[in-house]
């Protein structure tokens, strides 16, 4: 085995980390769309939306139920041929959308779990003193399930961040793109890919400190 | 002051209350006491909409409420006018002491956030828990809890306050401290509905005790009647099984 090119290596940084804002931006809008789709399928969950309810539990299953690869290649390829104005999607377009809507079929039943986790009694007490609904929602319920919430929706943050690199296989350019396009000039593979994990790893970790920093934050309310 | 007529409630058909009539005064303070699954929470419960009552009339003040068609608006205005203090404390775990009790004065009543803690704070300060005002409620003994539903629930300034064994999810430690509370509000004529197990309060404090089984009032009265001189035989017997365990100072 060759010994590892540093040099080449340390070079790769900058040119790689000029895609970062392509792949962090993927990701945001990922989350940031998910969130809203997954508080909207869990409410609908949660009160049992007649007619929505079914809808709901097709939609998980089915996004669950398959690869993310094997939707995003849907999105991209497959759609634009049965729908035709879905034929200017882009590859970035195509990837947040997979992003989306796969994450948001897990984040629903965690947003869920967390609101049914409130402890019936609060409500009956926020009912007793007038509250509406929507007021008991808003002020009891789900800043308390925002906090059971947080660590695994973090957690699936995590999971949208790697998964972007999958946009590579529509031809995003992004951290991966970027790195495979590197290394097919320089042979240098090993190194690379070696460069781009560690890349991928510096940004998981810094979120995970985020995590535990915001979850100390949270947890304020609930220490004995 | 607060009347209720011919109150029903059934679960999967079984009327849980079946035909309540009661009416209460301003100032008055009730006891219920009764068997276990004879209705009492549910009775409370109804009376501030917590269940929804499948007939039956309920008046408040100049608020009348015909249960089976009761509006969104009504059931609104009727909770408003009724405070609940829980078994369980049920206090919002993502509040301190001072918040829970000013929460509803801000969200419901609509009071400016400054004005609500500052009424907040009169009112720990008058159940003796001002120093615990940004306490968060896993920090709080249970007494401590409860005293702070009690005074979220006299902020409400409801017409009534309905206890629902307020006691018994306490370690022994920590009633009388909660006993002691609802007695100040006794002297304070607060009206109160109070479902316990504990006599010697209903024998202290009440100026009526209504026994209550199988869904009905079966005999009411100020307690040194019903409890020295019980009528029915239902009530005889509840009241030996009970006593045994709990003797009352018969001159109260
Ligand atoms: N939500 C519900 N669904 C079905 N049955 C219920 C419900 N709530 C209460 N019940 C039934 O109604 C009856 C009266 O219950 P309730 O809780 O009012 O009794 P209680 O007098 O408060 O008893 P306890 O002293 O044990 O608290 C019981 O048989 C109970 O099982
Ligand atoms: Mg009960």
């Amino acid at each position: 085995m060759n010994i590892l090119n540093i040099d080449y290596m340390v070079g790769l940084v900058p040119i790689l980390l000029r895609y970062l804002p392509l792949t962090l931006a993927m990701a945001f809008a990922g989350m940031v769309l998910a969130l809203a789709l997954a508080s909207a399928l869990a409410v609908i969950r949660v009160l049992r939306i007649p007619g929505l309810n079914g809808a709901t539990l097709l939609f998980i299953s089915f996004f669950r139920g398959t690869p993310l690869l094997v939707q995003l290649f849907l999105f991209y390829y497959g759609l634009p041929q049965v729908l035709a104005f879905l034929t200017q999607i882009n590859g970035v377009t195509a990837t947040i959308m997979g992003l989306t809507l796969h994450f948001a079929a897990y984040m629903a039943e965690s947003i869920r779990a967390a609101i049914i986790g409130v402890d019936r009694s609060q409500t009956e007490a926020a009912l007793s003193i007038g509250m509406t609904n929507g007021q008991l929602m808003r002020r009891i319920v789900l800043p308390q399930a925002t906090r059971v919430a947080v660590p695994t929706l973090m957690n699936y943050f995590i999971d949208m961040i790697k998964a972007t690199s999958l946009a590579f296989t529509l031809g995003v350019t992004e951290l991966m793109g970027a790195t495979q396009k590197e290394a097919a000039g320089s042979f240098l593979y090993f190194e690379a890919f070696v460069t781009v994990a560690l890349i991928y790893w510096m940004i998981v970790e810094g979120l995970a400190w985020l995590q535990r920093r915001l979850e100390t934050r949270l947890n304020e309310a609930y220490r004995r | 002051m607060i009347n209720v007529r011919h109150l029903i409630k059934r679960f999967d058909g079984n009327a849980v209350l079946d035909g309540i009539d009661l009416s209460i005064e301003q100032g008055e303070i009730i006891v219920v006491i009764g068997p276990s699954g004879t209705g009492k929470s549910t009775l409370l419960r109804c009376l501030n909409f917590l269940e929804k009552p499948d007939e039956g009339h309920i008046t408040i003040g100049d608020l009348s409420v015909d249960a089976a068609h009761a509006r969104r608006d009504e059931i609104l205005a009727l909770r408003r006018r009724t405070a609940f203090v829980f078994q369980n404390y049920a206090l919002f775990a993502n509040k301190t002491a001072l918040e829970n009790i000013a929460e509803g004065l801000i969200v419901v009543n609509r009071w400016p956030k400054k004005i609500a803690h500052s009424r907040a704070h009169e009112i720990l300060t008058s159940i003796g828990l001002a120093d615990k005002a940004d306490a968060y409620p896993a920090s709080l003994s249970g007494g401590q809890q409860q005293r702070v539903g009690i005074g979220r629930a006299m902020a409400a300034q409801a017409d009534v306050i309905l206890f629902d064994e307020p006691t018994s999810s306490l370690d022994p430690e920590w009633v009388e401290e909660v006993l002691a509370l609802m007695k100040q509000l006794a002297t304070e004529r607060q009206t109160m509905l109070v479902v316990t197990h504990e006599m010697s309060f209903a024998q202290d404090v009440a100026d009526r005790v209504i026994f209550m089984e199988g869904g009905r009032i079966v005999e009411q009265g100020p307690p040194s009647q019903l409890f020295q001189a019980p009528e029915d035989p239902r009530t005889r017997d509840f009241l030996r099984k009970v006593l045994v365990n709990q003797p009352i100072n018969p001159l109260g």
